[in-house]
């Protein structure tokens, strides 16, 4: 019955979609009907999902239709997993269709994202409901594709054009490792069915050559180091609530992938999956952050720090992994929920911040912070959502943010009881990793919210900029009282994601229902607990018992004068600190080592009047590494192959000749 | 019963740490003083200070906005309920369950992060450099913290401070190296976090060698009062903090016996005296560091927090 809802919604989805092409004329009509159709659909799927995954222990709904391949047919199947992922694909899906509601009237080119946005929606649901390996390549094909060509809506601006075609050359690349590992597990059987799969689990080397191409498939989606280079392209060149979409939901349905790959279809893991998968999770955490410190257009600083946030999302995966191949269960599960609430907690908070971010780019036309600034007196109520979504991400209590990195220690702190050495020593060095990703995170924020809404306007887009709309401020503040709620009483949702344990680890956490006030304890009493909501209590406690004895004891006077700043005041707003000299101290210090950061500065002589000047070259060294050689490589062939272009027609003969003996030959040996 | 005898010892311990936070910092610059030959303030300075700066007239930019405005309060209360998470004479918190130390640590980077935004809201320079650089101090002091964190729950099974206090306190420890070298990295980060010397000086306005101090430049008033007060909290904390997690001794455990109880305040004091002494000793004896030169000496407290957990894997203790 759920799977029919669910289906039909789909379906709706996809009609939208092709009466958006006809309707593509009537603009502001057009707009509206695709995002109020988006919004039903996703609260009708949200609800559906939401209640599949309280009665989830009651076992999986399965739907076969008889279309697409002949002797397959297409299968569906709404288990605890899915139903998670489906609650995720469109709580994001309808915050987003909310904001398109006020968004939609400022498209330019309206007829390039009217489209393909309910059909991006679609494949997203299509890919977590999937039961077959068909299925499930198709689905995820369509969503690259429909978010691939929502990248180049404004195909016109400088850069994008490049972005999307990085971010076809990568799907495509992450689709073909993902078909070999169908393949691998599918056998020469060709049982492409999950159930099929799990029925007749790999051998240990095939289910390691699947963990590979898992890694390389979902992970070059996911945007895991080294394969996140086209995300910090594609995401921040889509228009902003698709970004929300491409960062906040589709990143998910990549971790999707790889825990049903990985978790539900694999097998048994050995326990070095673990360490694998913690190290790419640490770097992708690491050098996440790194790199978005490094830049000042707010919407690529937001991709890359969902870079950052997918490597802590996989450090709780690989967690869970060595924990699971030790037996473990509680550990494991432990680490698992630990993962699956952020991929929640970062599917609000990261829509929210590319929400954020589309309201002020549709007030200023600038995404450069270095021509920000003091927009929180001009949009009050944007600043606001913003602040709280970026403390949430940078773990802050009593935001949700901090309760899943907090999960996350809690698992690495479990870590010295497992047996093997390698593991015992990475774990910490990743815990570490963490703290420093969470650290620089903050620092980001700082500087983030600092530049664009704090201090005086760098330029006349800022100044003269308006608060949005209020489709887009309820979007907005839809997801800042969830980002709130998910921090306050983080164990209600940590008892909702139970089934998904149970259903792959066969282990769940101690229900955290039981325990008084909404404390949550990971594992026992003793050890560690959190309260999120006493603590807000206590906090805003303690700010008013400041404030009324201020308020009672103290003097009430307030006077306006121009700024102290040590006795030097400047009035040009150019004096203030901008983004990239907030992140220079940062720069100094990890700069040299990561991006081999070369900083100069020519002074002119004493006297003279031109201008002093300050250089910086920064290498993106994953790039350097591994994308140029291939990069040097392709070019090299395209170059030298070009010569066959001008061949005569009796060359193009002996060529053909030779290839078909030289290939009769192999033949002959191969017999 | 026992409830009401738990409620007023939490009680008490919030309204203690409250009261003898900025006794502190005033005991420490008069010691400082003397031992520079100065005869220094009086030891009540620091409430003398409170108070007038509460009674004068805020003076505040122009362009400040509301932001700006709330983070004193937001500083204050996040430090204050940080403070009175921290077991000083006593380890019957009722409120202990709210928190382990990894969230104490995490509501000081709240604060931190408050704080640095003002620093940005008004849009001058010193601010600007003020903010910049404490979060890239705080970058590299997280990561230690949390090594230290690590080795204490690999010896007490437990990141709850009274579950900590309680086993140090117990005859399962012994002499350990991993202990002294997680006391000397702690000792590090608490430099660090409390902008002291050689990280940063609280005593200057010196413009180019000041992080904390340029953070608050514009503040003035009662706003400027309620900062102060955080942050002498927060040195009181760190005190605190380290005097729980490593000398433990003398803390009323587990009980409400009113000898024990006037026992375990007896030597807190005593404690907190002992530290603010040895950190005027040390901030006498040491120069002020380069701001580049802070990654080096945090880098070696994460070296040590990490060799630390390290060392814990390889020893067999009675643990």
């Amino acid at each position: 019955m759920a799977l029919t809802v669910l289906l039909s919604c789909i379906g709706v989805l996809l009609a939208t979609g092709i009466v958006a092409v006809a309707g593509a004329g009537w603009k502001g009509l057009a707009s509206n009907l695709v995002y109020a159709a988006a919004l039903a659909a996703g609260a009708v799927m949200l609800s559906v999902g939401l209640s599949a995954l309280a009665a989830a222990p009651s076992g999986a709904e399965t739907l076969d239709l008889p279309v697409g391949l002949p002797w397959l047919g297409a299968h569906f199947r709404l288990d605890a997993l899915s139903a998670f992922f489906l609650v995720v694909v469109n709580l994001g899906g309808f915050t987003a269709s909310l904001y398109g509601l006020g968004y939609g009237n400022r498209e330019e080119s309206p007829g390039r994202v009217l489209p393909f946005f309910p059909a991006f929606l679609a494949g997203m649901n299509l890919v977590v409901l999937a039961d077959d390996a068909f299925t499930f390549l198709l689905s995820w094909e369509f969503m690259s594709l429909a978010s691939w060509a929502l990248v180049m809506a404004h195909h016109r601006v400088h850069d994008n054009a490049r972005a999307g075609y990085i971010y076809l050359l990568m799907a495509s690349f992450g689709t073909l490792a993902l078909l070999l590992a169908f393949g691998l597990l599918a056998g020469p059987a060709g049982g492409y069915a999950f159930s099929a799969i799990r029925a007749a689990p790999p051998s240990a080397g095939l289910a390691a050559a699947v963990l590979a191409l898992a890694l390389l498939g979902a992970g070059s989606k996911a945007g895991l180091v080294p394969l996140h280079v086209w995300l910090p392209l594609a995401h921040p060149a889509a228009p902003s609530h698709v970004s929300a979409l491409m960062s906040g939901v589709m990143t998910k349905v990549a971790v999707y992938g790889f825990v049903r790959l990985v978790f539900d279809l694999a097998g048994p893991p050995d326990w070095w999956w673990g360490a694998l998968v913690l190290l790419l999770g640490g770097a992708s955490a690491v050098l996440g952050v790194l790199y978005a410190l490094m830049q000042h257009d707010l919407k690529r600083l937001l991709a890359y720090h969902t870079v950052e946030n997918i490597g802590i999302i996989f450090i709780g995966l690989g967690l869970a992994l060595a924990f699971r191949a030790n037996g473990m269960g509680l550990a494991a599960a432990l680490a698992l929920t630990a993962a699956l609430l952020h991929v929640f907690n970062h599917s609000l908070f990261k829509s929210l911040l590319f929400l954020g971010a589309g309201a002020v780019l549709g007030a200023t036309g600038e995404r450069d912070m270095e021509r920000l600034g003091g927009l929180i007196r001009r949009m009050p109520l944007t600043a606001i959502a913003f602040l709280a979504g970026s403390a949430a991400i940078s773990a802050l209590p009593p935001f949700n943010g901090f309760v899943s990195e907090w999960l996350t220690f809690q698992a690495i702190l479990v870590s010295p009881k497992l047996p093997q050495w390698l593991l015992k020593f990475l774990v910490p060095a990743v815990g570490a990793t963490l703290a420093l990703s969470a650290a620089l995170a903050a620092g980001c924020f700082v500087k983030a919210f600092g530049a664009t809404f704090l201090g005086r306007p760098r330029g006349a887009a800022a100044q003269q900029a308006h608060e949005t709309d209020r489709a887009s401020l309820a979007a907005m503040f839809v997801l800042v009282a969830l980002c709130l709620l998910a921090g306050l009483v983080p164990g209600v949702f940590i008892d909702a994601l139970a089934p998904v344990g149970q259903q792959l680890l066969g282990a769940r956490l101690a229900p955290q229902g039981q325990f008084a006030w909404f404390t949550i304890v990971p594992i026992e009493d003793s050890r560690s607990s959190y309260n999120g909501l006493l603590l807000i209590v206590f906090i805003a406690l303690g700010a008013w018992l400041a404030a009324a004895v201020i308020h009672r004891w103290a003097s009430h006077a307030l006077r306006r004068a121009p700024a102290w700043d040590c006795g030097f005041p400047d009035a040009s707003p150019a004096t203030q600190y901008t983004a990239g000299s907030f992140a220079q101290p940062i720069r100094r210090v990890f700069g040299s080592l990561v991006f081999r950061a070369y900083e100069r500065v020519s002074m002119p002589a004493p006297g003279r009047t031109e201008p002093a000047r300050f250089h910086l070259r920064l290498r993106d060294l994953v790039w350097d590494t591994f994308y140029a050689p291939v990069q040097g490589i392709v070019d090299f062939g395209a170059d030298h192959l070009n010569k066959v272009q001008t061949w005569t027609i009796r060359a193009y003969l002996s060529l053909v000749f030779g290839t078909v003996v030289a290939l009769l030959m192999v033949l002959a040996i191969w017999h | 019963m026992a409830l009401m005898a738990d409620l007023l010892l939490q009680f008490a311990q919030m309204a203690l740490v409250l009261l003898l936070a900025p006794l502190l910092t005033g005991f420490v610059r008069t010691l400082k003083a003397q031992m520079l030959r100065r005869q220094g303030p009086p030891l009540l300075q620091p409430y003398r200070d409170l108070l007038k700066l509460i009674r004068k007239e805020v003076v505040m930019a122009e362009n400040a906005s509301w932001l700006y405005r709330v983070v004193p309060y937001v500083v204050f209360a996040t430090t204050f309920v940080a403070a009175s998470l921290v077991p000083t004479f006593a380890t019957r918190l009722v409120f202990s369950h709210i928190a382990d130390l990894i969230v104490i640590v995490a509501l000081l980077g709240t604060a931190r992060f408050a704080l640095a935004l003002a620093g940005l809201d008004i849009g001058t320079s010193f601010g600007g450099i003020g903010s910049s650089r404490e979060m890239m101090i705080a970058s590299l002091a997280e990561p230690a913290m949390l090594m230290i964190v690590f080795t204490l729950s690999l010896l007490a099974g437990s990141t709850q401070l009274s579950s900590v206090a309680v086993f140090l306190e117990g005859p399962d420890v012994g002499l350990r190296v991993s202990l002294a070298m997680a006391l000397v990295a702690m000792v590090m980060v608490a430099i660090a976090e409390n902008a002291r010397i050689p990280i940063d000086n609280p005593a200057t306005h010196l413009e180019l060698t000041m992080v904390h101090e340029a953070m608050i430049l514009e503040y003035s008033g009662r706003h400027l009062a309620v900062i102060e007060l955080a942050a002498s909290l927060k040195l009181l904390l760190y005190m605190s903090l380290i005097a729980c997690m490593f000398v433990p001794w003398g803390m009323a455990m587990r009980t409400h016996d009113a000898v024990a109880l006037a026992l375990g305040a007896g030597s807190y004091v005593l404690k907190l005296a002992m530290g603010g002494f040895l950190l005027a000793l040390f901030e006498t004896g040491t120069a002020k560091m380069r701001v580049f030169r802070i990654p080096d000496f945090l880098g070696a407290a994460l070296m040590l927090g990490l060799l630390a957990a390290l060392l814990l894997f390889v020893s067999r203790g009675p643990a």
